[in-house]
């Protein structure tokens, strides 16, 4: 029995350790790698020395490259708060109003990223042409200047983003509103839950105003034109759709789920590069635009790894402080 | 609950409760049409382009159909060879992610043991950290190793860092699979004389195996899709999505849209028809059978639960 307990005490460990030590060399190690790197000087032909004299590189580094980071944040979370207005609904009536249907409605929502993520992008380039399948007509008809453009502005850098990372966080929401009990919501009915309108007209405008605000701040737009237009579908939204069931049992219920789906657009949505080099333009070049030039066109890997590493240094924080609040498992279970 | 402003209509007071109530039952199969619709945009012209005819490099805009690119797919110099790396490195990674990941997840299902924790955040982290980290530090690794066959980058650091990002994603996707299953089963079998090994294969294989076959599918299109990662690990070596975008300055060639539908048309054919065998051998419930095998969350919400 000694010899039997003792191996099966190790099973778990020999079946880990392959695959563990895999990640230990190609993702752990290299993290320490690239801090490590950030502290070279020197170039590939004569070699590199590490000195920890360099730390300047930091310093260099975010100085130079603020406006890059601070456009990374906020198009970051602009796609986000996209991605969360349009998953939400989109989550909701899968969830709920889905019936039989409720799988072939998520295959829809999840074919299109079968396609490749360039090729995805490139169409939107199509798509969003100055004078393309979507504009040219609508600039011929008269309804729009022929100056109008949305190719090359962070309009369509944030829409790229918020189309291809769509995904993230329209599966965790719906995972969350999945689970829950629907005599929930039947319960709160037979106790006089009914309509939530003066309450939901006020939030509704202020939330809608506040949201558009920020979006129109976000991509250049006119701000108060934004709000304005955030304003009157905070109103409508808010006043007609907005139950007191909804709002005190599937609502609550479901944050775990908007939380784990925020956080897991927002990353790949922070480091992306793809978006901005094929629908922007140099002005809305994001900090993943220069990691990348950086490693591959200048070989300049100090710098790189610097940028790199304060990039992931923030998002293990954020990560970390997820954690610490909700677990990973809402996290890992929707992924 | 919520809407889009989209739909929202003009409205006369006086039958803002009626069309209130009107809308509420039917605005989000609306607006969940329209939002379909959108995500489709995309592929749909993706699909389209590749019927068209431009007279030089640039398939922007459209000049009329044709059948050409469909009938010559690989008419353009070198894309023969970079669809075929695509394919050998999807291949290669997946079986070997698969395998890794399969076991790391049997041991976090089946096994309580210490580390545990510090396993499941390792297996998290690589999926929550951003792709342009992944590859940059796997550069950094390569360039300070800065010898064959790491550096210069080549065909098995692709594979190297492939294998690493498919990991997370399959544990992620059998463990899903393995909660609930009944180990009474192989109890069971043990008490009937099979030893650990036919155990194993004769009874928990065949249960977990279409966890493990969604997880090879996910990893699979992972691995084909990925540009980020495999830009900064490439080196000379060129992968389909490394061609697309080293075209896309000049303009992509229609028959990089010939390859792309071809693609999504497979996948998607694969997943439905998977998903109609897996339901049909579900549908009489056997008693023998434990409810584990039916899983609430369809295979194409694993599979493309983490895409992009």
């Amino acid at each position: 029995m000694g010899a039997r307990g003792r191996l099966m005490r190790l099973t778990p460990y020999l079946l880990l350790a392959p695959g563990m030590l895999w990640l230990i060399i190609f993702y752990v190690y290299p993290g320490i790698q690239m801090f490590i790197s950030s502290f070279w000087s020197g170039t590939l032909e004569t070699g590199f020395t590490v000195s920890l004299d360099n730390w300047t590189t930091y310093t260099d580094a975010l100085t130079r490259y603020e406006p890059q980071f601070a456009r990374s944040l906020v198009y970051g979370a602009a796609a986000t708060t996209i991605c969360f207005l349009i998953s939400y609904p989109l989550a909701y009536t899968i969830a709920f109003r889905g019936g039989r249907y409720k799988n072939v409605m998520l295959f829809l929502v999840i074919a299109p990223f079968f396609t490749s993520f360039l090729l995805r992008t490139q169409s939107w380039k199509i798509i969003l042409g100055d004078d393309g399948i979507l504009f040219g007509p609508l600039k011929d008809a008269g309804f729009l200047p022929p100056e109008f453009r949305v190719l090359a502005t962070p309009a369509a850098v944030v829409a790229g983003i918020a189309y291809n990372f769509l995904p993230f966080m329209t599966l965790p929401i719906y995972v969350s509103l999945e689970k829950i009990d629907g005599r929930l919501v039947e319960a709160a009915k037979d106790l006089y839950a009914g309509p939530w309108r003066p309450g939901g007209t006020i939030a509704g405008a202020i939330i809608g105003t506040i949201v558009g605000a920020g979006l129109g701040a976000a991509l250049s737009y006119d701000i108060l034109v934004m709000a304005i237009v955030g304003l009157g579908a905070g109103l409508v939204v808010g006043s007609l759709f907005v139950s007191e069931s909804f709002l005190r049992i599937v609502l609550p219920l479901s944050l775990p789920g908007v939380f784990a789906g925020s956080l897991l657009t927002f990353i790949p949505a922070v480091g992306d590069f793809v978006n901005a080099e094929i629908l922007g333009n140099t002005q809305t070049r994001m900090i993943g635009n220069v990691i990348q030039s950086r490693f591959l066109e200048n070989n300049d890997y100090p710098t790189a790894a610097a940028l790199s590493f304060i990039l992931m240094a923030g998002i293990l924080a954020m990560v970390a402080v997820y954690a610490k609040i909700l677990g990973t498992e809402e996290l890992t279970s929707a992924g | 609950m919520s809407d889009n402003a989209r739909v929202d209509s003009p409205i006369r007071p006086s039958v803002v409760l009626r069309a209130g109530r009107y809308l509420h039952h039917n605005v989000l199969y609306v607006y969940t049409a329209f939002a379909i619709l959108y995500l489709m945009l995309p592929v749909a012209v993706m699909a389209l382009f590749s019927f068209n005819d431009p007279p030089g490099k640039s398939n922007v805009a459209w000049h009329g159909f044709t059948l050409d690119a469909w009938l010559h797919p690989f008419g353009v110099p070198g894309l023969f060879d970079v669809v075929q790396t695509s394919l050998g490195v999807a291949f290669i990674s997946t079986i070997v992610a698969t395998a890794l990941g399969t076991l790391i997840a049997l041991a976090l299902v089946r096994y309580n043991f210490r580390g545990s924790a510090t396993t499941n955040m390792l297996i998290f982290l690589p999926m929550a950290t951003p792709e342009i980290v992944l590859g940059a530090s796997l550069l950094t690794l390569f360039v300070a190793i800065g010898e064959p066959p790491f550096f210069p980058t080549n065909f098995i650091t692709i594979l190297i860092a492939h294998i690493m990002f498919n990991i997370s994603y399959v544990v992620v996707t059998v463990r899903a699979r393995l909660y609930g299953f009944d180990r009474h089963l192989e109890e069971a079998a043990m008490d009937l004389g099979a030893n650990e090994w036919i155990t194993f294969w004769k009874v928990t294989f065949p249960i977990i195996l279409p966890g493990v076959m969604a997880a090879a599918l996910l990893a699979f299109s992972l691995s084909i899709d990925d540009y980020v990662i495999t830009s900064f690990t490439a080196g000379r070596t060129s992968t389909f999505p490394i061609f697309i975008w080293g075209s896309a300055r000049v303009g992509v060639p229609v028959q990089v849209n010939v390859i792309g539908t071809a693609f999504f048309l497979i996948a998607v054919g694969f997943v439905v028809i998977t998903t109609y065998l897996q339901s049909r051998a579900n549908r009489p419930p056997r008693p023998s059978e434990p409810a584990a095998i039916k899983q609430p969350v369809p295979e194409p919400a694993l599979a493309a639960g983490s895409e992009a």
